[in-house]
């Protein structure tokens, strides 16, 4: 083999790129082997469906912790998921092609935004309106929600623009060349044929909802208990991890791996909904 | 020809510009009841840009500008009273490439009914029959109603863009070169079903098929440049055209 440059460049990015792999494979089996033994030792039951969570006493029920991450996650989805196809809608039927070529890094910009700061508008400003309008503490499931869901508003939009933007303009056409009006053409066939993108857009921002950690720890409130309603305080299972990891050791290091085991599988199988969702897309087109 | 001379679309010292350049040049010209008229011409003569005019599709295009008159049974469409929606149920159209929606063949069918709030399933199932028998569907297609409308083989597909269209009774049916995807089989079948349409509707079909335009087409008009060179009867204008310049197109001498 001649080494010329190109071979050269080959070579570096196959071993890089191998390297960065390997990386992320290690730190999944080695988050796998130091919580998968504690999962089997005291049982799966014991772990996941146990309310009691006191690790200084031997109690390691996540329970709560589940149930919390599930509705805030949901929550965020009610608020995120709805707003950001609408926008999406918005940006593709009344925004001019120039302006978008503008709105839509900035958009990306916004995905950037660190997740403290949203959690530190939503400590200043979320938390102190719900207190005063609708009681309770505050920091809560509800507060936890709406800060999520704006946090991955710009996922949900920009993914669906690009889904909505790929629809053929021969759809569009037929469709009012039959008499529809231009809102009866969005959603009785552009939404139906950019529908995949945009569900595939709903679930990765889910993951993200599921996986943030810093702003739900500034604004849940992280009582370890079931939320009876919305404004309850809530821990979800990433602030479980990132608040006691800490000082853990032992038993109580091993059940917050064994956690994040548990994040790792919800998160995982969105993303492989996601992946399906949009295997059928380039299937059926 | 007997009976029907009518006029059902009659277009008026009509002209259209896209921003600065004048792609419509004062086009008059009648469009007869229960006929087909072919638009001939060369590539970018403003062939569809006519048959664009007389649904309005061309209000889409930001840059358009026109001046004149189009008059449906004797209304101008230009007119500040139309509504665009309602004009287009009257003036339907069929598209180069078949363009059926990502839905199954029913929900096609039936997407003019549920445009228009209608959504009586009984109803809805009639008119879909009704439609898909007279675009020639039903016998292939009735027991393929849920099925994607996009794996359906071409030919199928573009005639299940006319069942669409029929499904809305329009008066006008407009065909921008509505075979060029097909091959010669399908053509032949689209033809036909034309030429069957024809009893009922106003077609306007634009070709660059001049043997197809003779097939066809009981009248004839050619255009070059923006202009409307000549339109006559058919068999008059492929045989002893007026105009030198008609007679160089279609005995194949043009560019
Ligand atoms: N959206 C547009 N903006 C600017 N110019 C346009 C636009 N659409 C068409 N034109 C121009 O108008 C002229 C007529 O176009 P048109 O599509 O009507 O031609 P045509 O006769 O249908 O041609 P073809 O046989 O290739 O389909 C062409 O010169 C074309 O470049
Ligand atoms: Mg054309």
């Amino acid at each position: 083999m001649k080494w010329n440059s190109e071979t050269i460049v080959r070579q570096v990015l196959t071993v890089i790129a191998f390297s960065s792999i390997a990386g992320l494979l290690l730190i999944a089996l080695f988050i796998l082997k130091e919580g998968l033994p504690f999962i089997l030792k005291i049982g799966p039951q014991a772990f996941l469906l146990n309310s009691n969570w006191d690790p200084a006493n031997g109690h390691y029920g996540i329970y709560p912790m589940i149930v919390a991450s599930i509705w805030i996650t949901l929550g965020a989805m009610l608020v995120g998921a709805p707003l950001g196809v609408a926008g999406a809608i918005f940006l593709n039927e009344f925004v001019p092609k120039p302006a978008m070529r503008v709105i839509k890094p900035t958009l990306e910009l916004l995905a950037g935004i660190p997740s403290v700061v949203f959690g530190f508008i939503g400590v200043m400003v979320l938390a102190p309106l719900i207190r005063a309008y609708l009681g309770g503490p505050g920091l809560s499931l509800l507060a936890g929600a709406l800060i999520l869901g704006i946090m991955i508003l710009p996922t949900v939009i920009s993914i669906s623009t690009d889904a909505i933007a790929a629809v053929p303009a021969s759809y569009r056409e037929g469709a009012l060349a039959l008499g529809a009006t231009r809102w009866q053409a969005v959603h009785m066939v552009i939404l139906k044929a950019a529908r995949s993108g945009i569900l595939a857009s709903i679930i990765l921002a889910m993951g993200r909802a599921v996986g943030e950690t810093m702003a739900v720890i500034m604004v849940a409130g992280n009582a370890v208990k079931i939320p009876h309603g919305p404004l309850d305080s809530v821990r979800t299972l990433t602030a479980n991890i990132a608040l006691e990891m800490g000082y853990a050791t032992g038993l109580h290091r091993q059940a917050l791996f064994a956690t994040g085991v548990v994040l790792f599988i919800f998160i995982m199988i969105l993303n492989s909904l996601a992946g399906l969702v949009l295997r059928k897309k380039v299937r059926r087109s | 020809m007997t009976a029907s001379t009518q006029t059902k679309v009659d277009v008026q010292a009509f002209n259209l510009h896209y921003g600065a350049f004048h792609a419509l040049k004062n086009i008059s010209i009648k469009f007869v009841d229960r006929k087909i008229t072919a638009l001939i011409g060369p590539s970018g003569c403003g062939k569809s840009t006519l048959l664009r005019c007389l649904n309005r599709m061309n209000d889409l295009i930001p840059t358009v500008r026109t001046e004149g008159r189009i008059l449906l049974d004797g209304r101008n469409i230009y007119g500040s009273d139309i509504d665009v929606c309602d004009l287009r149920k009257k003036v339907g159209m069929v598209f180069q490439r078949p363009n059926p929606f990502p839905l199954s063949v029913r929900d096609n069918v039936s997407f003019g009914l549920r445009v228009a709030g209608q959504s009586d399933p009984a109803q809805v199932d009639a008119v879909v029959e009704r439609s898909l028998r007279a675009a020639w569907l039903w016998d292939a297609l009735s027991d393929k109603l849920d099925e994607p409308a996009l794996e359906l083989p071409l030919d199928q597909q573009q005639r299940l863009c006319v069942a669409r269209l029929l499904a809305i009774e329009p008066e006008v049916i407009l065909m921008d070169e509505p075979c060029s995807a097909l091959d010669p089989i399908a053509t032949s079948r689209i033809e036909e079903l034309m030429l069957d349409l024809r009893r009922q509707y106003t077609i306007v079909i634009v070709t660059h098929n001049m043997q197809q335009a003779a097939r066809i087409s009981d009248f004839s008009g050619y255009m070059l440049l923006g202009d409307l060179i000549e339109y006559d009867v058919t068999k008059t204008l492929f045989t002893s055209p007026r105009d030198p310049r008609t007679q160089d197109y279609i005995s194949g001498r043009y560019g």
